[in-house]
């Protein structure tokens, strides 16, 4: 902060030994100001989510019923988790269009490896396994679009051709494979009970303020100027809330899904590994200006096939807790509208198809909107075509407000 | 002068294929000075620079850095010397802050491997503030949010902050306004003012005047001609940027004495 813009915002009576604190209303103003210049972050989910749930319950009541609210969760999982790997390669500017077939192959080959006839291995043994294929082919994305230039577009089509291949070979001449093995069935239809739902709100409400104060605690330690403790505490309460309010939902259900929690724990690694790592700064660099980040001695391509690689692996998980929730894997894994709802969650929740902007956490906020919509309109029984008709819709919405948003900060750029 | 250089080419040539890019061209860069590296188009002001900072290889001709021969093989050896180039394209990522792209591939980080946004933070805003650069009301905005001075500001800040000893600046004010000119030239001088070494280059005569303090003229790859500031007219650095009197004429052998001054 330089002297003539900290004067401004700096409340007096709140200034520590070494750093200062903004005002709660300066701090307020920075985000209308940042707002206003596009930079929108979870505005317009929060909005969209806002609306979803205000039209469905109107029309349902059982729309916001515990029941139907835990089931949402439960329903997200998958596409939340395979749509974590896409901002992945969506923030590098590139796509993978083989995560719907990826996250089928890796389903098909683990239930393969655990039909239990004998030969069966170890659970273990046949996730590392769905887990290391999809690596290599993740390295291999990366080494066509990186090292030979393909497109990525063309590279994981083919990908994805080849993967739909795999599974109808894999699947056989049932075209279907039970999954019998407790520990994947587990993954999707395990509840937690009360008490452990209630700790891990807690955990994760204290774990965050830690987060926060041990940060503002670094801000004034260096001089730097802080924000307010009331930004602070109102940002604390916001996840205490969501927190506490998400377990009490889940509770008077049938618990706290445990795949909710393995997704929790996925969305906080990425995100630390993409906000607060030196990879995940690279990450940004190159999808914002490649050129750029090579010449800041940052190896491009590395950078580029570890993101396919995030890309394909976390698409293979997300075909594990498919396969866990609907306990099977047919031929048709990976196939259907799961690609698109994967990418479409991603764009929703404000990851940009441009590279270079966009948060892990899209990915969540994104299949929650794509979840409820489907789970409204099944509760209102409407037909299959008008469902699809309405994600279309909300998908040109929201690619519509990310470039809107990205030509206002280009406009407020050239001032 | 009468003290060292920081930075001295001499003879360098440079060939690519039929075409001489550079004929034996010397060039003296001292501590806390600005000095204006002129010519026209193809006058190979691109190629010397590329040369200083390592991405060509001179056929011939050599460095010294700080009176010691030196070999410049790559962008690292000259970084490793203490010389940046700041590029007309500037090299920011518009979608990273100011902080996050004045440490791009250096970035600091802790014990557990996370980020030292706060000490980088801090350290963007002192440099910031040893050279003076007020215009940024927040390290912590998108460059996509800052206008052509500001970031001109960025990119030279980026360059300086990593202990260079001479800095060299592409064009600095070509697509900038008056009020930003001024900025990114006062930005200059006081570069120099911290003990820097600054050669600048730019077709903008009216504005170099006001800041180096000698021009180096370049023209059809040999070096023309070299004037003190307050001694010199625009007039006469035109004439040597046009006409000025080559020692090898392109095509013929060697016939002519050296003819500068």
């Amino acid at each position: 902060m330089t002297a003539a813009s900290s004067a401004a915002g700096v409340d007096a009576a709140d200034i520590s030994p070494r750093g200062r604190r903004l005002s709660f209303s300066a701090g307020l103003t920075n985000w209308t100001q940042n707002v206003r210049a596009g930079e929108i972050g979870s505005l317009p989910v929060a909005l969209g989510l806002a609306v979803i749930a205000f039209i469905f319950q109107i029309q349902n009541d059982r729309f916001l019923s515990s029941q139907n609210l835990t089931n949402l969760l439960v329903q997200m999982a998958a596409v939340a988790t395979i749509s974590t790997g896409v901002v992945f390669v969506l923030l590098l500017g590139e796509i993978d269009l083989s995560v719907g077939a990826m996250s089928g192959v890796a389903g098909i080959t683990a239930a393969r490896l655990l039909i239990p006839d004998g030969n069966q291995v170890n659970v273990v043994i046949a996730l590392a396994v769905a887990g290391a294929i999809a690596l290599a082919v993740g390295a291999t994305h990366g080494f066509f679009v990186a090292k030979l230039g393909v497109p990525s577009l063309i590279v994981t089509l083919a990908t994805l051709f080849i993967g739909q291949g795999v599974i109808l070979a894999i699947a056989g001449q049932q075209g279907l494979i039970r999954i019998q093995d407790k520990t994947i069935i587990g993954i999707a239809n395990v509840f937690l009970t009360d008490g452990w739902g209630w700790l891990l709100a807690a955990a994760m409400v204290l774990g965050y303020a830690a987060l926060v104060i041990s940060a503002d605690r670094t801000t004034l330690a260096q001089g730097l100027t802080a924000q307010s403790t009331a930004s602070m505490l109102a940002k604390i309460s916001l996840v205490a809330v969501m927190a506490f309010g998400t377990v009490a939902i889940t509770n008077s259900d049938r618990g706290f899904p445990l795949v909710a929690v393995i997704l929790a724990v996925m969305i906080i690694f990425w995100t630390f590994v993409a906000e607060r790592t030196r990879f995940g700064r690279h990450l940004y660099a190159v999808g914002g200006n490649a050129e750029a980040a090579n010449r800041a001695g940052i190896n491009v391509d590395r950078i580029r096939i570890a993101g396919f690689m995030i890309a394909s692996f976390m698409a293979a998980a997300g075909g594990i807790v498919l396969a866990s929730r609907l306990r099977s894997v047919d031929n048709s894994a990976g196939g259907g509208n799961l690609l698109l709802n994967a990418i479409a969650a991603a764009v929703i929740g404000g990851t940009s198809l441009f590279g270079g902007r966009g948060r892990i956490s899209s990915a969540v906020q994104g299949a929650l909107v794509i979840a409820s919509v489907e789970s409204g309109m099944g509760l209102l029984g409407w037909p299959s075509d008008r469902k699809f008709i309405v994600t279309g819709a909300i998908l040109l919405l929201a690619v519509t407000i990310d470039t809107l948003s990205r030509r206002t900060r280009q406009t407020q750029g050239r001032a | 002068m009468a003290e060292v250089p920081l930075l001295e080419a001499r003879g360098v040539s440079k060939r690519f294929g039929a075409v001489q890019a550079l004929y034996n061209v010397d060039l003296t860069l001292h501590p806390g000075e600005v000095l204006g590296l002129v010519g026209d188009n193809g006058a190979g002001k691109s190629t010397l620079i590329k040369a200083i900072a390592g991405t060509y290889h001179p056929d011939e001709g050599e460095f010294f850095f700080e009176g010691r021969p030196v070999r410049i093989r790559s962008p690292r050896d000259s970084a490793d010397l203490g010389i940046e180039v700041v590029y007309q394209d500037l090299a920011l990522c518009d979608n990273l802050t100011v902080v996050q792209n004045m440490f791009l591939g250096r970035e600091e980080v802790n014990r557990f491997h996370a980020l030292s946004e706060a000490h980088m933070q801090r350290r963007a805003e002192e440099t910031m503030e040893s050279l003076a650069v007020t215009t940024l009301s927040s390290v912590k905005q998108t460059v996509a949010r800052l206008s052509g001075g500001q970031r001109q500001s960025v990119a030279v800040a980026k360059a300086v902050m990593w202990n260079s000893k001479a800095v060299i600046l592409d064009e600095p004010t070509a697509a900038l306004g008056v009020a930003q000119t001024r900025q990114v030239l006062d930005l200059v001088r006081r570069l120099a003012d911290h003990g820097l070494g600054v050669i600048v280059i730019s077709h903008n005569l009216h504005d170099l005047f006001e800041v180096v303090d000698r021009f180096l003229v370049l023209r059809l790859g040999q070096s023309v001609a070299r004037f003190d500031r307050d001694k010199t007219s625009q007039q006469e650095v035109v004439e040597a940027i046009t006409a000025g009197t080559l020692s090898h004429v392109p095509g013929q052998s060697e016939l002519e004495e050296v003819v500068t001054q």
